[in-house]
């Protein structure tokens, strides 16, 4: 399991505009470096974001080997009831990793 | 000779730089990218921001924040915005896909720049148009420093 931070808002109005950051250890290996053997390094990214709200998705991503490594993704969502946010990442190597948070919505 | 280098290498190496991206995408091959992610839809300047630094010391991890000016409406909103570059190996960065749920059109990443070069973020709306925004940075520290 990769370190993954996940910044967001445990409670929030109905209807607000709520920001979300995340980010998660990934080297991000981009395949066109080489060690110090020369011998290149295999490709080993994270391909897909996604974040869903009840199931939902409200928001997703699809990431190339420009991105930085450790990916940081910071983005807003509605906040419009009580429930929980999952975030998935997907990526080569069969890399698949899914954070829950729950918020309160009054 | 050898050891000067093998040195060298371990230097570079223990630095975290030693990243060699031989091939450059060229602009044409951006330009290539944007007509397949609008399907060769007319490109209209305006409506998107692209915020990064014009002058970047470190190319590894460069912050970016792209905000399209849209009121994310069911009726009215962003369905994705898409990030090209002309000077990585490969001209593709990002695209990020919203709907009316995501309240505010903004996102904020950190991309790698392998040089100086010029950079497109393409939003398609819910009504079909695409609105372009292109930047040029200046790399002092690329993030592709021969191994």
């Amino acid at each position: 399991m990769a370190r993954a931070l996940i910044t967001m808002p445990t409670t929030a109005r109905r209807g607000e505009v709520i920001e979300i950051r995340t980010l998660i250890n990934h080297p991000m290996e981009t395949g066109y470096r080489r060690d110090s053997d020369g011998t290149l390094q295999p490709r080993d990214i994270l391909r897909r974001f996604s974040c869903r709200y009840d199931g939902e998705i409200v928001f997703s991503a699809e990431l190339h080997a420009a991105i930085a490594a450790n990916p940081y993704i910071g983005f807003f969502t509605v906040a419009v009831a009580s429930g929980v946010l999952s975030f998935s990442w997907e990526g080569d190597n069969g890399f698949a990793q899914t954070e829950s948070r729950t918020i309160t919505v009054t | 000779m050898m050891p000067a280098l093998h040195r060298r290498d371990l230097l570079v190496a223990g630095l975290g730089l030693a990243v060699s991206w031989r091939a450059a995408a060229t602009p044409a091959e951006m330009e290539a990218e944007i007509r397949a992610f609008t399907g060769g839809a007319p490109l209209q300047e305006g409506k998107v921001g692209f915020e990064i630094a014009p002058l970047v010391e470190n190319g590894n991890t460069v912050p970016f924040v792209l905000s399209v000016d849209s009121p994310m409406s069911a009726a009215d909103h962003v369905q994705a915005i898409a990030v090209f570059n002309s000077g990585n190996p490969q001209p593709q960065v990002a695209v990020f896909r919203l709907g009316p749920r995501a309240g505010r059109a903004v996102v904020n990443v950190r991309m790698r720049l392998a040089t100086s070069q010029r950079l497109t973020a393409v939003a398609r709306l819910s009504d079909g148009s695409h609105w372009s925004k292109t930047v040029d940075v200046v790399v002092t520290l690329a993030a592709c420093v021969e191994g």
